[in-house]
């Protein structure tokens, strides 16, 4: 939710609305996800046959101050490219909200 | 005089000291470089040791590159020095940018202990000038994140310009074309999964790694020459 008004960042001097990121990291496709895999074997076990595709990735979560919502998801969209994520093994998706 | 040889120490590495002893053994004087220092005091070559760099947080050497150390090693290596990062190190130098591509986890899923035979590609590097290309060395594996991956203008750049440097001759854990390990345009920075410094010694059970780690030091001597 937008917050305008609040401050979540020590050192802001101008006060600006916080958005709240959710990042979405997967492996991009053909990359080994071997908790996935074993959870995917370990489903039948419980009776649950009928499950495929199991893939655990990782959520982060960040608030952010910025002036829009669009420059606080260019703004995470960069933080993904150099840090979050590993573009030659991963994939994110941005959720601004 | 000896050359010196500077071990970066992050929270969590846990080789630095087999580096040390392995290298001494050969006559190589070897100082930690604690990861907090923006410095590498003037060494003649740079190891990146394996272990575990920030618990391996979000991605192996994915933070260990914003120590500031790291900056000190970046410059060297952009000047020619000999930078070689071992298993962890070598995810690291990846994080960093100094190698391309990355590390993703096993094929078979399974952390890898065992010792691997190399096909050494090239010797134009600073871990392999005295070995002869074909060489095959046993040398110890310790990883779980060793299968090397990236995009295929990357590999096609690292055949053209020679780069695979050392190769496994049965691959353990889904590496792609068999990369154990790579090296940068100039030769200066290499990165390997495989462990020089377990093999130093026939008492480990073998002493292939010798040649790599006396590799390093002639490296180390022609840096130490040049400068002076």
């Amino acid at each position: 939710m937008r917050t305008p008004g609040r401050r979540a960042a020590v050192g802001s001097i101008v006060t600006m609305p916080v958005f709240n990121a959710h990042v979405e990291v997967t492996h991009l496709p053909g990359i080994a996800d071997p908790a996935g895999a074993t959870v995917e074997r370990a489903l039948p076990a419980l009776g649950y046959t009928n499950v495929a595709q199991v893939h655990i990735g990782k959520t982060i979560r960040l608030a952010v101050d910025a002036p829009d919502a669009e420059s606080a998801r260019a703004q995470v969209n960069e933080m993904c490219e150099r840090l979050l994520a590993n573009p030659v093994i991963e994939a994110y998706e941005v959720v601004i909200s | 005089m000896s050359v010196r040889v500077g071990v970066v120490i992050f929270p969590g590495t846990n080789c630095e000291l087999d580096v040390q002893h392995a290298l001494e053994q050969f006559g190589g004087h070897t100082e930690v470089l604690w990861h907090g220092e923006d410095t590498i005091r003037g060494v003649d070559a740079v190891v990146v040791p394996g272990g575990f760099a920030h618990g391996d947080y979000l991605r192996t050497g994915a933070i260990a590159r914003f120590s500031p150390v790291m900056h000190a090693v970046g410059e060297f290596a952009r000047s020619g020095g000999p930078v070689v990062g071992i298993c962890n190190g070598f995810q690291v130098l990846c994080e960093a940018h100094l190698l391309p591509g990355a590390l993703q986890k096993n094929a078979g899923l399974k952390f890898l202990c065992e010792t691997a035979e190399l096909r050494v590609e090239t010797t134009t590097t600073a871990l392999t000038n005295l070995a002869q290309v074909g060489d095959v060395l046993r040398i110890p594996i310790n990883h779980f994140e060793g299968n090397y991956v990236c995009d295929e203008r990357t590999l096609t750049e690292l055949h053209a310009e020679n780069r695979v440097v050392v190769r496994y001759t049965d691959n353990p854990n889904g590496s792609l074309d068999d990369i154990a390990g790579i090296c940068n345009a100039e030769g200066n920075v290499v990165g390997l999964m495989p462990h020089p410094e377990r093999a130093s010694d026939d008492l480990l059970g073998s002493s292939d790694g010798v040649v790599l780690l006396k590799s390093l030091l002639a490296a180390a001597t022609s840096r130490a020459t040049l400068l002076v």
